[in-house]
């Protein structure tokens, strides 16, 4: 490797990282916390079986599924100004990715609710606790536990999708990385070392769901506190 | 009677489970509801603790009368309050240890304080041999030991009656003995309880009357010694000697 490339490499090390520190993270963090209110409520919605708002449920996640995240992204950043809505472009990725990945994530949740057993909520009612109760303390426990390893899943794919926000003018490290590589022109190396960014970034956050895992799976170990 | 259900109906689909059922429960009263499977024992208990909707059926309890086909949400939680349900299964709450399956009732739903719950789930562990046991998680428990748990869970509750469904139709044979052992304590301590069984041994022994099912009705009932040693309809005599003949490895 030539001197020139290596102090390339070194000097656009932190113009990208930054970014990503600052935008990359935030923006995931934010978006997946909003999608998880998101996801809990439209799963229970249709968990608890009212007609109209499963409908409506439903309609939303086959709308949101049915469409390519970078449509929607264009739809809320190019095309919601024609009929006068500006949104500021952190918020706008924020909005898009949070609704997205919202609708993904409530059919992950909903399976998980309906794969807890019938007789967990029936022990619930026979103490004597109400369906908000029984929710709230046995399935929706049970059920995060088993949805936890996709969605940890989800969350990762969301971080690296988030590189699309670059097209909508958010300086993410998608972004800053063709910013520096249109002065220098390095493409491979400069895309190569933005990968391996997201790499550590993703690794982080594998090794906290292995982490998770363990910590949420202490119940289902058989004879571990025997 | 503690417990007077009248009439109890119910369908599923064109299905005629239950063909209007009488039952009487007196304080203290073992009962068991005996029958082949399918003759509607199962579904009885579970529409007295609207696990099921009845169709039709009234039912008296402590003194209160109510419809059970069309009671409302706040009745149902009160009753469902005054009595507790052991099942088949077990059921108890997978993300709890033991003692917080018998806590979670008296906190949650009674609003007991969380000291108090807990000396009041360990007494009631206690009663059932399983203190020690208090910390782990059902899956880190046996079968009998869950059943047990959930016995005590039924216990703290301070119920008025405790329904049991079938509770050691799920049980390894050797297991089956430290559940039926528990609960003839509680039958000698004077808990109400009504209970669905095929253990013959429990009913000819421990209960007080017997109650016969088939086909969705009421076939016999009687005190338990009555009703083993002079069955009186044909049916009932068939599936003595049908048990007599599964005992007796025939």
């Amino acid at each position: 490797m030539n001197e020139r490339l290596l102090g390339i490499l070194v000097d656009s090390f932190p113009k990208i990282l930054i970014p990503g520190l600052t935008r990359t993270i935030p923006l995931t963090a934010i978006a997946f916390s909003l999608a998880m209110v998101i996801a809990v409520a439209v799963a229970l919605a249709q968990f608890a079986n009212v007609k109209v708002l499963r409908q409506f449920c439903r309609f939303y996640i086959w709308v949101i599924r049915g469409t390519p995240l970078l449509v929607q992204l264009f739809v809320v950043f190019y095309g919601l100004p024609r009929v006068g809505v500006v949104i500021e472009p952190f918020a706008a990725a924020i909005l898009v990715f949070s609704i997205n990945e919202g609708a993904y994530a409530a059919e992950i949740v909903r399976a998980a609710l309906e794969s807890v057993p019938a007789g967990q909520l029936e022990a619930g009612y026979c103490v004597g606790m109400s369906y908000l109760q029984v929710i709230r303390r046995i399935v929706l426990p049970q059920a995060l536990r088993t949805a936890f390893p996709s969605l940890a899943n989800s969350l990762i794919a969301m971080l690296k999708d988030t590189s699309l926000v670059s097209v909508v003018t958010v300086t993410e490290m998608m972004m800053a990385t063709k910013q520096i590589n249109a002065i220098y022109y390095e493409p491979l190396a400069l895309y190569l070392e933005t990968a391996f960014i997201y790499l550590m970034f993703c690794t982080v956050l594998t090794r906290l769901q292995s982490w998770g895992e363990r910590k949420l799976s202490a119940y289902e170990r058989r004879g571990a506190a025997a | 009677m503690m417990l007077e259900a009248r009439g109890v109906a119910k369908s599923f689909g064109t299905l005629e489970v239950l063909k209007g059922v009488d039952l009487r429960v007196g304080q203290g009263d073992v009962v068991a509801i005996l029958g082949p499977s399918g003759s509607g024992k199962t579904t009885l208990l579970r529409c007295l603790n609207f696990l099921e909707r009845a169709n039709e059926g009234r039912l008296t309890f402590d003194g209160e009368d109510f419809d059970l086909a069309h009671m409302g949400k706040k009745d149902i939680l009160r009753l469902r309050r005054k009595t507790a349900f052991v099942f088949q299964n077990y059921n108890l709450f997978l993300n709890k240890t033991a003692l917080e399956n018998v806590t979670e009732g008296l906190v949650t739903a009674r609003k007991m304080n969380k000291p108090d719950a807990v000396a009041k789930a360990e007494r009631a562990l206690e009663r059932v041999g399983l203190l020690d046991r208090k910390d782990h998680y059902p899956s880190q428990l046996s079968g009998g030991q869950q059943q047990r748990a959930a016995i005590a869970r039924a216990l703290a509750a301070d119920p008025e009656i405790i329904y049991f469904d079938e509770p050691t139709s799920a049980l390894d044979p050797e297991l089956i003995g430290e559940v039926l052992a528990v609960m003839r304590k509680l039958a000698e301590e004077g808990m109400t309880m009504l209970v669905v069984t095929h253990e013959m041994n429990f009913a000819r022994n421990v209960s007080t009357k017997v109650v016969f099912m088939e086909d969705g009705a009421v076939v016999e009932e009687g005190p338990a010694k009555e009703f083993f040693e002079q069955p009186k309809e044909e049916r009932v005599k068939a599936f003595l000697r049908s048990i007599e003949h599964k005992e007796a490895g025939v």
